[in-house]
């Protein structure tokens, strides 16, 4: 929701407070708009951005608003923009279906090579789009290995240590005193991380659901929450007050 | 029957065919007046309202002029033409159609009448369907959804190319909602089908019957028109009382747990009684209370909404076969089905509304000679006072029931789509027939457009949608429907009933989760938003138990039998109904009438006398605010009696101008009868300087921009907008078996919500749901009512400690959340839990 009305305002700079973390030994920063950025190697990762969703739902008849291509990619201009990135990762269901990328408008083609110019570009294959981008820059890959960390669209089950991944759009609740708020998260036990969703018309799975079981160490889970300008971390312990 | 209407009952019996007089006589009975009029008038042509109480045989007077019309049509001949159906008898209610097919078949067989008559529901068989479609009986029996999908298909036209009569059961109950908007769409079409046809609505008493004339007759833009009225004497007058208990009345509350004791007597004193309260919650805690108590082990039953429908059905059968003593039940009872021998109505709770309890009073005893008896059951002191009213109503024979209201934009969207998939359609053409029904006879044209082009392609201002678009405007300039898929998938999500989204209940052993034991019972239904705030081992109350929740698996929420008898978690509220403006005003009316103050309660009345005393009473038309502090807050409390909705916004609204005056508001909490805020600052002294003064406090002004400004980020809206989004085909339904994976597929209509409100604020389907909002959950036209009643009238009590007339609202502190924005509260509370964690936490 706050990063939605951030994509409807002019882009600024916006002050914000990131939470640092440590992914298999490699430093990270969560940033509250939903990227992930290694300083060390100038990496920023973005995960399922469901890039043309509503066009994909009015292709099958339900016709939601055309709204949240533009917006996700004014969220990602902003976080580029403050970061920086020499790579830009984009982890996997970059598009809601497999021909979004062919039939993506014009001008939202030229927004992705203008903020893909001057730096490398790498779309993850993810379920949603298996087959790779048209015409957009960068290169496709089902999966990367960089810098000691391995970045693919679904997790893993048998190798956690130094994995990014996304697919599942995390999102941790906390309660107290009987009421509840719930908020996309990265969550990470030191070995994995797992991306929220950065795209702005996603839903959210949480933390506590099935398909989550068994990737994380639970004791040493920590939830980085997005909140309005800042990210939130809470242990998965102390979610429930 | 009274002399007076025997002549015109003889005149009418010559319209009668010989085996109905034979019918008549042989049983010794006679039709009665109103039953004749209505056939005589409709004879004539006349499209007629009948107003009966129950009991009146209103059911066989709707039926009259068809029955007797076909009577002399007579047999169709095998081989003759195809033959539409000739009446459509409408019902609110699924359990009705098949209970009157009964009630019908039975003349119709004893008088050996050549008439075909059919039900078709939702539980139809398609088989069945298909064959009604091939060959329709005379009479069909059906609910409004299913007329909808009838005028959808390409056959309509000679389906009901023939239709005389369409017939409206509990016509009251069913124009003031969605239903009956896409209803009256319904019947605009058919007048289309069948020019001729006459139409008779069966209603209880209203309190405007001039609005469901106008709903009954096509309107046209130069003039009202209206269906002629009928009306039927009432029965017997009601018995009412107001239960008086011997303990003492509590200050607030809704429970009447006080009464406990009084209310088994009663029932063990008669045969079988209907306990009515307001809420779901309530049942449930209502049922647990006297099973508390049931020494005797009575057979006392419960019956709500959510709970399981196989249960529902099991206490509906052993209730008609009297095999009850007691139901206690909420509004899903209030419709006319004939249950049994009730012979007492125990209404818990104040009733809020009069013509809600004369329904349910009604529900007591079908024989009009006999008067029903009824038992008012006050949970609190104000609410004495609101039975009190209620009851001076009903002998008054004051009626409140809600306005039928404009049409709602997204009914109509759906309609159009319907109408597109029945045949293509002339934009203007379909319009003059639109503005034909009541609800939408002040439509401009230019809105309807936008609905149309919203069906097309989701009526966005940036046009990216053509090649995507469900209907199309072809050469010939008629909209058609683009694929045969669109008219399927109109189909699946047809109707105006939004389903929250609901989890199966089902009883498991204790710690069982995953794949451990799933065979339990299963209780019912409970919206998940409720189950989200849960953890597992919280106990709540559900399907009169304590339950302990283990958890959710798959679409089922698992609990067990908890071992205490005190639930953590309280609120499990079902539909809550404000007072009404009626009832409102006849309180404040007996507060500044002493002399009214006889017919109450010593206890009640001494509260009162102190009040005055102490503060003031609120006069009639002004409104009272008293401030005072307590602990190391300053409260004030306002008297505006409007109804918990209406105090709601106005509670929302003001600390927000309070806020920005910098005055420190921590919270409200709002009842039917009043409204308190509390803040840090000294707010007596801050209306005494004017800083600022009550009068610009309470300036109407607020509903211009803070309205729609904490609108926009109100979270019922967002709740609003999903009924919305699904009603106008904006997203589907959902649909057991197609429910969320862990994958995400589908979308929630909150982000929707979100990225429209961000984009395009002015989107057609935001407008509908703002004025969704307006209307129903925010009671804004009566908040505008009042503050224009009270400009000028506003009387301030800096009092140094609380006020006897705050007392009840004071108590209600801290036991309700702060609604409306409970949302937005806790996330800045939580917020400061995290930062809290975050701060102490450094190695993160």
């Amino acid at each position: 929701m706050q990063r939605l009305a951030l994509a409807s305002m002019d882009i600024q700079d916006f002050g914000a407070v990131s939470a640092r973390t440590v992914v298999a030994g490699v430093e990270a920063v969560c940033d509250p708009l939903g990227a992930l950025y290694l300083p060390e190697t100038r990496l920023l990762v973005v995960s399922d951005l469901h890039l043309e969703k509503g066009a994909a739902f009015a292709r099958r008849g339900m016709l939601l608003p055309p709204y949240d291509t533009l917006a996700t990619l004014k969220v990602l201009e902003a976080v580029i923009v403050r970061h920086d990135p020499a790579i830009v990762v984009s982890l996997g269901d970059n598009f809601h279906d497999r021909v979004g990328s062919a039939h993506l408008p014009e001008i939202f083609r030229a927004k992705i090579a203008e903020l893909a110019r001057g730096r490398e570009w790498i779309w993850i294959n993810g379920n949603h789009d298996p087959d790779g981008t048209v015409d957009l820059p960068g290169q496709s890959a089902d999966e990367l290995h960089y810098a000691g960390l391995a970045f693919r669209h679904e997790p893993s089950l048998l190798s956690p240590a130094g994995e990014i991944a996304g697919h599942l759009h995390p999102a941790a609740t906390v309660i107290r005193r009987e009421k509840a708020v719930r908020r996309p998260c990265f969550a990470t036990d030191g070995k994995r991380l797992l991306m929220p969703a950065f795209g702005l018309m996603t839903g959210g799975l949480d933390l506590r659901h099935k398909a989550m079981a068994g990737l994380f160490d639970r004791p040493n889970l920590i939830a980085h929450m997005l909140g309005r300008d800042r990210i939130y971390s809470v242990r998965f312990s102390n979610l429930r007050g | 029957m009274p002399d007076s209407h025997l002549s015109h009952a003889a005149h009418g019996l010559s319209l009668l065919p010989p085996p109905f007089t034979r019918w008549f006589a042989d049983r010794g009975w006679q039709p009665r007046a109103h039953q004749m009029e209505l056939l005589a008038r409709a004879n004539t042509g006349e499209s007629l309202l009948l107003i009966a109480p129950t009991g009146a045989g209103k059911t066989l007077a709707g039926f009259l002029p068809a029955l007797t019309d076909l009577t002399h049509r007579g047999k169709i001949p095998p081989g003759s033409a195809f033959t539409g159906v000739h009446t459509l008898y409408i019902s609110p209610l699924k359990a009705l159609a098949v209970d009157i097919e009964r009630n019908l078949m039975k003349p119709v067989s004893e008088m050996g009448l050549p008439i075909t008559v059919e039900t078709r529901t939702g539980d139809t068989p398609q088989s069945k369907r298909q064959r009604q479609r091939l060959n329709p009986p005379d009479i069909l029996l059906t609910t409004p959804e299913q007329v909808a999908l009838l005028i959808a298909n390409g056959e309509a036209p000679r389906f009901f190319k023939d239709l005389k009569y369409v017939i409206f059961d509990e016509l009251h109950s069913l124009v003031t909602s969605k239903r009956g908007h896409l209803l009256s769409l319904g019947l605009a079409r058919l007048r289309q089908l069948a020019p001729g046809l006459k139409t008779i609505g069966l209603s209880a008493t209203v309190a405007e019957p001039i609005d469901l004339r106008r709903w009954l007759v096509a309107q046209t833009p130069e003039a009202e028109h209206h269906a002629g009225l009928v009306t039927a004497p009432g029965g017997a007058k009601p018995v009412i009382t107001i239960l008086r208990s011997e303990a003492r009345v509590p200050w607030s509350g809704h429970q009447a747990k006080y009464a406990m004791p009084e209310v088994y007597e009663a029932i063990k004193a008669h045969k079988t009684a209907l306990l009515f309260v307001n809420t779901r919650s309530q049942a449930e805690i209502l049922f647990q209370e006297l099973w508390n108590i049931n020494e005797d082990t009575l057979p006392i039953a419960l019956h709500h909404g959510s709970l399981d429908v196989g249960q529902r059905r099991k206490v509906e059968q052993a209730m008609a076969e009297n095999r009850l003593r007691a139901v206690v039940a909420t509004s899903t009872l209030d419709l006319g089905i004939d249950w049994g021998d009730v012979d007492l109505v125990i209404h818990v709770g104040a009733p809020k509304g009069a013509s809600r309890l004369a329904q349910r009073i009604g529900r007591a005893n079908h024989r009009m000679d006999e008067p029903s008896r009824a038992i008012l059951v006050p949970a609190n002191r104000f609410e004495v006072m609101e039975c009190q009213a209620a009851l001076d109503a009903n002998y008054l024979g004051a009626q409140d029931t809600p306005p039928v209201g404009d049409g709602a934009l997204d009914v109509l969207a759906q309609h159009v789509l319907g109408m597109a998939c029945a045949a293509p359609f002339d934009e203007d053409a379909l319009f003059a027939e639109i503005i034909s029904a009541s609800p939408y006879a002040g439509l401009p044209r230019e809105k309807f457009a936008r609905i149309v082009q919203f069906v097309a392609t989701g009526g966005y201002a940036l046009k990216t949608y053509e090649r995507y678009a469900r209907i199309r405007k072809t050469a010939d300039g008629l909209w058609r429907v683009s694929n045969p898929g669109v008219a399927q998938q109109y189909r699946l999500n047809l109707g105006t009933i939004v389903e929250m989204p609901m989890l199966n209940v089902r009883m498991v052993k204790r710690g069982a989760k995953g794949a451990v034991g799933r065979g339990g019972a299963s209780l019912g239904k409970v919206e998940e938003y409720f189950l989200e705030m849960l953890a597992p081992g919280d106990t709540f109350l559900f399907s009169g138990k304590v339950l302990r929740f283990e958890g959710i698996r798959e679409n089922e929420c698992l609990v067990s039998q908890a071992f205490s008898l005190d639930p953590k978690v309280p609120a499990y509220a079902g539909g809550k109904f404000p007072l009404s403006t009626y009832l409102a005003d006849q309180v404040r009316a007996m507060l500044d009438d002493p002399e009214r103050w006889s017919a109450l309660p010593d206890q009640v009345r001494d509260w009162l006398a102190l009040q005055r005393d102490v503060s003031a009473l609120p006069k009639r038309d002004e409104l009272l605010i008293e401030t005072f502090p307590r602990g190391s807050r300053h409260y004030m409390v306002a008297y505006p009696f409007e109804g918990r909705l209406a105090h709601q916004t106005l509670g929302m609204l003001l600390t927000r101008r309070l806020e920005r005056a910098g005055r420190r508001p921590l919270g409200f909490v709002a009842t039917d009868y009043s409204l308190a805020i509390w803040a840090l600052d000294d707010l007596g002294y801050s209306f005494a300087i004017e800083r600022p003064s009550l009068s610009n406090l309470f300036d109407e002004d607020m509903l211009g921009d803070d309205l729609e400004a904490w609108l926009d980020e109100s979270f019922m809206l967002k709740r609003t907008f999903r009924n919305c989004a699904v009603i106008a085909g904006l997203i589907e339904q959902r649909h057991p078996g197609k429910e969320k994976t862990g994958r995400q597929v589908t979308v929630s209509a909150d982000l929707i919500y979100d990225v429209l409100r961000s984009h395009e604020p002015d989107h057609i389907l935001l407008e509908a749901t703002r004025n969704d909002a307006a209307a129903g959950l925010l009671d804004i036209q009566r908040l505008g009512d009042m503050l224009m009643r009270i400009k000028g009238h506003i009387t301030h009590r800096r009092l140094d400690r609380i006020s006897p007339l705050a007392v009840p609202i004071m108590l209600e502190i801290g036991k309700e959340t702060v609604a409306g924005e409970a949302q937005d509260s806790l996330l800045a509370e939580a917020a400061e839990d995290l930062i809290a964690e975050a701060m102490g936490d450094t190695n993160i």
